[in-house]
């Protein structure tokens, strides 16, 4: 009894605030818009009985799904967001990669608080992380004044409200989440391997290239995953650094829900967005389950 | 031997400007007496002086703290709950569908999660509020919380517990004194981790919260949406402080606690 109640109430609690708000997305998004609150139709009503379900089933179609098709705002903001994503998550791997291996270097007694660094401020703020790059970016902002000043420009730059200060926002916010999974990989990666690899003759370089990032592969992958998911399903970075052209799907789900009133095309759009992240989802669980596997050994 | 180079000193010493930088010109720039948030004109708190008068700002951060502490304690239990259904439960039926309803949540966008419970909460006619956002965060939150305990669970000596229920402990009395202790670290930290998640949530809160209900990152975003202001900086600045003093702080504690965990074993082992 006691055992079926601690698997029952988590249980439970998952099924009604994530299993079945889920199936109502998938719901609406086969629903007809209507000028009503909650704006959709049909509703499944019990009540009118087996006719009635029946009724439910035949209401429901694709049509939101062939509007988003007919609508090139759609595609293109999904085109946008893969890109915006990939472009970032290579950048922050560019970035985080060298951090990461240079704290793995680093003498065993600066290494905790150099990993403190890393995580401190996964702790603060989202939002405020973002909200400092808009006063640093902006036309009169401190970058803009530091490069007129130093002479490197005659004009202010027009950084803030453009694709480049999304991907500084992104770069920014999400590098811990690339450092710390490469960071614990190249932590464990035994030195000797390297001696051996110069011993028989590799240079520094292609020691580098052929022992130490073959060996730091899962926690690349992991790295990468971990920016590139949130990233495509991502609002605050565009909507407060972006500008009226970045295109970027969380930002047009929002749009629909809250300025458009048009709950079923937002629930289809959310749809599109997972069918899309499932790929990256379970190449990020398979690479976990390595990962467990080779510790395991 | 591992060489540190040259290389190394300046990819971290860069990597760390870039990732503090931003995050202290935040903090200069909330002590500036200037309205226009990128002059400087003089040292002034008088933007501190403001905050602490605007009522709105007030009433967001209670509204804030409120749900944090409920949403993260539901959290911590439900989440520590399933972390001993997942490590400890292997058979039962849909054991997938469960371990698949802790995991999607973490990786789930939170602008669908935020549309899926909005949507949920206007079916069954619950008004929105208080209570909706708590609800949204212990959901999320909770899965967060039995990843960090389950890792914990996994690692630990069943024997242990075994060894309570022979010497005639019930269930709950060898879950209470002897497992709890053992993984109170990881639910520690799975509660603030929950907590700071529930803190910093923007998206979730804007879906489920209603009009009577404001959180203060709700609050901040619709101000900073106009552009950068010094106000936004002083609390930001407060935010920051509190945090870095609570984190550094807890890596203190838990390295003493660590230490005369240690000391311990050995004078046990020495008997």
């Amino acid at each position: 009894m006691r055992r079926f109640s601690l698997i029952a109430v988590p249980y439970i609690w998952l099924l009604a605030l994530f299993l079945i708000p889920f199936l109502i997305v998938l719901k609406i998004s086969l629903s007809d818009a209507a000028l009503a609150i909650p704006p959709y139709a049909p509703q499944l009503d019990f009540a009118g009985g087996w006719g009635a379900v029946k009724a439910f089933f035949a209401d429901l179609d694709f049509e939101n799904f062939e509007f988003l098709t007919t609508d090139d705002l759609y595609w293109k903001a999904y085109l946008s967001s893969l890109k915006i994503a990939l472009i970032s998550t290579g950048f922050t791997l560019l970035i985080g990669y060298p951090i990461a291996y240079s704290m793995a270097r680093a003498a065993p007694e600066w290494r905790p608080t150099l990993l403190m660094l890393v995580i401190l401020p996964f702790w603060t703020s989202f939002l405020i992380r973002v909200y400092a790059w808009m006063g640093i970016l902006s036309n009169e902002g401190l970058l803009n004044q530091f490069l007129l000043w130093s002479g490197l420009i005659s004009e202010p730059l027009t950084i803030l409200n453009t694709n480049t200060a999304v991907y500084i926002g992104i770069v920014y916010t999400y590098l811990p989440f690339m450092i710390l999974p490469i960071y614990s990989a190249l932590e464990k990666m035994d030195d000797s391997l390297l001696e051996a690899a110069e011993d028989l003759g590799c240079s520094r370089t292609s020691a580098f290239w052929l022992v130490t990032v073959p060996l730091s592969k899962t926690g690349i992958i992991a790295g990468c995953l971990l920016v590139f998911i949130p990233t495509l399903g991502e609002f605050v970075i565009p909507s407060l650094l972006g500008g009226s052209q970045t295109l970027m799907i969380g930002k047009v789900l929002w749009e629909e829900f809250f300025n458009n009133r048009d709950w079923p095309v937002a629930s289809a759009v959310a749809i599109i967005l997972l069918l899309i992240l499932i790929i990256p989802i379970i190449l990020f669980q398979r690479n976990e389950q390595k990962q467990r596997e080779a510790e395991g050994q | 031997m591992k060489r540190f180079s040259w290389f190394n000193a300046t990819a971290l010493t860069l990597g760390f400007a870039f990732l503090y930088l931003p995050m202290v010109i935040l903090m200069i720039y909330s002590f500036n007496e200037s309205k226009l948030v990128t002059v400087w004109a003089g040292f002034s708190t008088k933007w501190y002086g403001e905050l602490i008068q605007n009522e709105a700002f007030l009433n967001a951060a209670w509204v804030t703290i409120k749900v944090a502490v409920f949403s993260s304690t539901i959290a911590t239990i439900l989440g520590t709950m399933a972390a001993y259904v997942l490590v400890r439960a292997n058979r039962f039926k849909g054991r997938t569908l469960f371990s698949g309803m802790i995991y999607a949540p973490l990786v789930m966008p939170e602008v669908i999660t935020g549309l899926s419970l909005l949507l949920l909460f206007i079916g069954i006619g619950l008004d929105r509020g208080v209570l909706t956002i708590v609800l949204a965060h212990t959901t999320f939150a909770m899965c967060y919380v039995s990843v960090v305990v389950s890792s914990r669970l996994v690692s630990f000596d069943r024997s242990l517990e075994e060894a309570a229920l022979d010497l005639g402990c019930s269930p709950w009395q060898a879950f209470r004194l002897v497992t709890l202790p053992i993984i109170a670290p990881a639910v520690i930290s799975g509660w603030l981790l929950a907590f700071t998640l529930s803190l910093d949530d923007l998206v979730i809160a804007s879906f489920t919260a209603g009009p009577s209900a404001t959180t203060l990152p709700i609050k901040i975003f619709s101000a900073v949406r106009l552009g950068v202001s010094p106000e936004i900086n002083a609390l930001s600045t407060i935010m920051i402080a509190i945090v870095t003093i609570g984190v550094i702080g807890a890596s203190l504690i838990s390295k003493q606690a660590s230490l005369k965990q240690q000391r311990d074993e050995q004078a046990a082992a020495r008997g």
